[in-house]
This record gives structure tokens, C-alpha cells and sequence, in this order.
């Protein structure tokens, strides 16, 4: 496994999961911690791409409804950006014809609503895996 | 009326069925049995004396033998041929089918009108269904709490080691989104139910609603009836949208008759003659109202199509012999675009409409601006044509069509896509 370590330890890879519903960011962010990544949360688009400019996460989480700026404008922003242009971006969207615009938009992969813990978990270590 | 094809055909029938010989229905119409066989297989065209007096022979009416008794049929046709493109029929025989099969032909058309309200309603269902903001807020509640409660419960049902206040944690979350979903999924339920009908979804097109509602009202009200508003007739409309265009309508046709009232306007018709601008400098009106009023007058039988800045027909009162255009754009030498083109100068033609046999029209066509928020607000545009009918053909008249689609013209300068007339001939 690549950059997992126990939680609190400082080599973990970090996580930035960016939601707006605070239990599924509970959930979320409980199960990924557990299998040992370093997970910080977000619930405004606004503050997204500050945000992603100073912690320089490992991978992004995005809703694609969010408050302020929505996931799919923060994604295109990320993109256009030559520091994140290649930052592992993962959307968690409700409807199939989002998953098109996220993915026409760059996103990595797709998490469709409602997912369960299983896919999200085996998602994100494939990816951190690349 | 000169006869067009169709009515030889049909003249042929209505002998043949009354058991006539040819000889004899000659003899009595007082033409040659050779020219009746010329004017049976659709050779020669007759009109005037002889047309009436084989009427008469055969006991037809007259009227039943001119083409505009079928026009609305062999229009619908031609309508659906357009639409269905790839289709190859014999467009040279749909005259004769009209005539031979009226029956057949209007299921046909009925049949299209149903093809194309259904097509009208899959779209509006699906626009609905992709855009509805109400359908879409309430799925993505429900998605989302149902995201929540699918991921809490897995937590807690298969993490062995959750210390306890993990726990409590995650059941207050479940019970709190576990709500959320009822409600979400209560307020779907009662959206989807709302047991609305097609009509009042926008299923029906409005504007065509409210001109059927004003076709069985002879294209005009009483001025005494129009203060009350007609709340019940409007009432029985289907969409909310009809009802609205229709109180718009009466609204406007209230304010024109208080400009101008009946019993007046008709003595000054009398004396000007249906000269818009004559009139409207009579009652010190805009020339849009008195060409509303005049075409409320039953006598007059004139047409007349109204439209925006974009060149949309907002309102289309049918003349017979001048069809105009269920769908999309209108012919576009109209002089009415003219007129949208020029406004407040009177423009004034003599037109004869493609595929009617000649027949030419007076049209006048005039467009005003409106400022509805004043000075510095959007300008807006209406122009109105008048179609009076009966206007003997000239030399110099506008050959026009009603659209591209269904009209026979060639060499058309202004053509915007090829007709299946002349594709066909």
C-alpha cells in the first residue's frame, strides 16, 4: 500500500474531501481515516481552490453540489491550473449526465450516489495507487 | 373560382354515382360530352356558368366542389409529408386522394396533429424530467440522505471495535438522515402525483388553444360580453397558459372596443372602407387596433397574422385560401415582415399565395414600437397584416407562400429550404 501509515502518523497521504452534508462527510471521513489516510473536510466551493493551493492534497474529493462554487467549476479550475493539473480528482455525483460533464470536465473517477463504503475505500486506494 | 384538379375527379364520381351518362349531363349543362370527358379527367378546368350549371345538374354544391373545401385537407397532408422526411409518396395524386378518400385523408391528418401533440408531450416529459428544478432538488435530497444513511449503517454495522461515542455519534446521524429521507421521499411521491393533465403540463401548445377557442367563437366577441371577461369559457381551457393567453386576448379585444365601439365603427367602415389608417384618424387610435377590430367583423372575412421583433406569429386568424403556418416561420416575403422591417410606414400589396390557383389577396401590414418601460427600456416591435380577400390578380402581385416547406414556387429568391412540392414534381 502506498503512503498509508496508522492514523496520526505524519507520512499518511492527505485526503481533502469537499461536501457540503455534513454525515456523508462524517461517514467519509471516518472510513477513509481508519484505513489510515489523513483526511481534512470542506463544505464551501469558495474556499476549494485556496484551500487546495495550500495544503497540497493527494487527492481531492468533490461533490458536485456544493455552496459557492460548484464541484464541477472548481474541477475545470483545477485543471486549468499547470500545479494541479495532474492532482488525482475523484466526484461523487447523483446523476448520470453530471458524470459526463465531470468527466469531459478531467475528473479521475466517479462515485455515483448513494455509493457505499466498499467502493468508496477501493477507489481511493486505487487511485492513490497510481 | 376556377376548378382545380381534384373536382374533375370528383364531378366524375358524383355522375357515375347518380347513374348520368355523360351525353346527357352534357346535353343539360349545355357543353360538348368530349369537353365534360376534358373536364372529368382533370384536362380542363371550368368555373363560373358552367361550373354552377353542373352543379346543378348533379345536384352538388358548388362550394363542395371548390378547392377550399379540401384545402385544409391537402395542406395537413402536405404538412406531414414535411415532417416526414425519407418518406416517398405520390405527391402528384394528393389532390386525388383528397378527393377520393376525404374520410381517409382527414384520419390521416387527425392522426398527424395526435402524432405531433404526443411528440409535444414526450418532449415537455422530458424536459421535465431533465430540467424540472422541483423533480431535481427533490432526488438530490433524497440521493443524499439515502448517500448518508447507506454509508453510516455500514459503519456501524461492520466496525467491530467503534468506541462508543463513534457510535452515538453515528446513530444520531442515521436518525437525522433516516427523517430527512421520509420527508424527501414524501415530497417526491406528492410531486409525481400532483394528478395533473397533459394539457396543463404545456402539452398542449396554448396558442393553438386559444385560437381553436376563438375559431368556435367566430374570431370575435360582442362588445357588450367582453367587460366581464368570459371567466367560465376561459375557465374551461386545459393549460394554465391558454387561460392566461386567452384573458390577454379579451383584455386587449376590451380595450379596442372601448377605442373603438362597434356601432361606430361600422358606420365609418361603411364609409371609409377597411382603410386602417382612415380609421385609426377617425378614433385617433393606432392603426393595430382598428385592424384587430376589422378583423372581429364577421362580414369582412378577413385574415390576419400578428407578430414580435423575432418575426414570431403571436396570433394567426386564418382566411380561406391563404394557409398559414402551424409550425415554425412564415413565408418570408410576407409583407408583414415588410412592415416589422419598416415601422410606421403603412405597407399595402396585392399577394397571390403559391398552390391556391391564383388567388390574390389585398394584404395591408403596419408595425408599431412599444416602450413598455419607458425611455431607456427594451424597445419591442409589433406588426400586424390584414388579408382581405378578393382581390382581382395582378401583374404586379407579390407571389408569396405560406412556408418554404409545403409551398411549389421555384426559382424562390428568398428560399430558405427546399419544398417537397417541387421536389417531388
Amino acid at each position: 500500500m502506498v503512503g498509508r501509515t496508522a492514523p496520526g502518523e505524519p507520512l499518511s497521504q492527505h485526503v481533502l474531501l469537499i461536501e457540503d452534508e455534513p454525515n456523508i462527510a462524517e461517514a467519509i471521513r471516518f472510513i477513509l481515516t481508519r484505513d489510515g489516510w489523513r483526511v481534512s473536510l470542506l463544505s464551501d466551493g469558495n474556499a476549494a481552490l485556496d484551500r487546495v493551493r495550500s495544503d497540497r492534497p493527494d487527492l481531492v474529493i468533490l461533490d458536485h453540489m456544493l455552496p459557492g462554487m460548484s464541484g464541477l467549476e472548481i474541477l475545470t479550475a483545477l485543471r486549468a491550473d499547470p500545479d494541479t493539473r495532474s492532482l488525482p480528482v475523484m466526484m461523487l455525483t447523483a446523476r448520470g449526465r453530471d458524470r459526463a460533464m465531470a468527466e469531459q470536465a478531467g475528473a479521475d473517477s466517479f462515485m455515483s450516489k448513494p455509493f457505499s463504503n466498499a467502493e468508496i475505500l477501493a477507489e481511493v486506494r486505487s487511485l492513490m495507487a497510481r | 373560382m376556377p376548378l382545380s384538379a381534384l373536382s374533375g375527379t370528383r364531378l366524375r364520381e358524383r355522375r357515375l354515382a347518380a347513374g348520368l351518362r355523360q351525353s346527357d349531363v352534357a346535353a343539360r349543362v349545355g357543353i360538348s360530352a368530349s369537353y365534360l370527358n376534358l373536364i372529368e379527367h382533370n384536362r380542363r378546368k371550368v368555373g363560373g356558368a358552367v361550373l354552377d350549371r353542373l352543379a346543378d345538374v348533379l345536384g352538388v354544391d358548388r362550394a363542395a366542389l371548390a378547392k377550399g373545401s379540401d384545402a385544409a385537407l391537402v395542406e395537413g397532408l402536405q404538412s406531414s409529408v414535411a415532417r416526414c422526411a425519407g418518406v416517398v409518396v405520390e405527391l402528384d395524386r394528393l389532390e386525388e386522394l383528397v378527393s377520393r378518400f376525404p374520410g381517409w385523408a382527414g384520419l390521416l391528418v387527425a392522426l398527424d396533429a395526435r402524432v405531433q401533440s404526443l411528440v409535444r408531450a414526450i418532449e415537455t416529459l422530458n424536459d421535465r424530467m431533465t430540467h424540472d428544478p422541483h423533480l431535481s432538488a427533490s432526488l438530490h435530497e433524497v440521493l443524499s440522505s439515502l448517500s448518508s444513511v447507506r454509508a453510516t449503517a455500514a459503519i456501524l454495522a461492520e466496525t467491530d471495535d467503534l468506541p462508543a461515542d463513534w457510535t452515538a455519534r453515528f446513530h444520531r446521524n442515521l436518525h437525522h438522515d433516516s427523517e430527512r429521507l421520509a420527508v424527501g421521499a414524501e415530497a417526491l411521491v406528492a410531486y409525481l402525483d400532483a394528478g395533473s393533465t397533459m394539457a396543463e403540463q404545456g402539452i398542449a401548445a396554448p396558442q393553438e388553444e386559444v385560437e381553436d377557442w376563438l375559431r368556435s367563437r367566430g374570431w370575435g366577441f360582442e362588445d357588450a360580453a367582453l367587460p366581464d371577461g368570459l371567466d367560465s369559457e376561459i375557465a374551461a381551457l386545459a393549460s394554465t397558459a391558454a387561460r392566461s393567453l386567452a384573458r390577454d386576448h379579451l383584455a386587449r379585444a376590451a380595450a379596442d372596443a372601448v377605442a373603438l365601439p362597434m356601432v361606430g365603427f361600422v358606420a365609418a367602415v361603411t364609409r371609409h372602407g377597411p382603410d386602417p389608417f382612415a380609421l385609426a384618424e377617425a378614433f385617433a387610435c393606432d392603426p393595430l387596433v382598428v385592424m384587430r377590430r376589422l378583423a372581429g367583423l364577421a362580414d369582412l372575412g378577413a385574415g390576419l397574422v400578428v407578430c414580435d421583433a423575432s418575426g414570431t406569429l403571436t396570433f394567426r386568424k386564418p382566411t380561406v385560401g391563404f394557409p398559414l403556418p402551424r409550425f415554425g416561420a412564415a413565408c418570408p416575403l410576407w409583407p408583414l415582415y415588410a412592415a416589422l422591417g419598416r415601422p410606421l410606414h403603412p405597407v399595402e400589396a396585392v399577394v397571390e399565395m403559391a398552390g391556391q390557383g391564383g388567388r390574390s389577396f389585398r394584404v395591408v401590414a403596419w408595425a408599431s414600437p412599444r416602450h413598455p418601460f419607458g425611455l431607456r427600456g427594451p424597445e419591442l416591435r409589433e406588426a400586424a397584416m390584414l388579408v382581405l380577400p378578393g382581390a382581382s390578380g395582378s401583374a404586379a402581385a407579390i407571389q408569396i407562400g405560406s412556408s418554404c416547406r409545403v409551398c411549389p414556387r421555384t426559382d424562390c429568391a428568398a428560399r430558405r429550404e427546399p419544398s417537397i412540392l417541387s421536389a417531388a414534381g
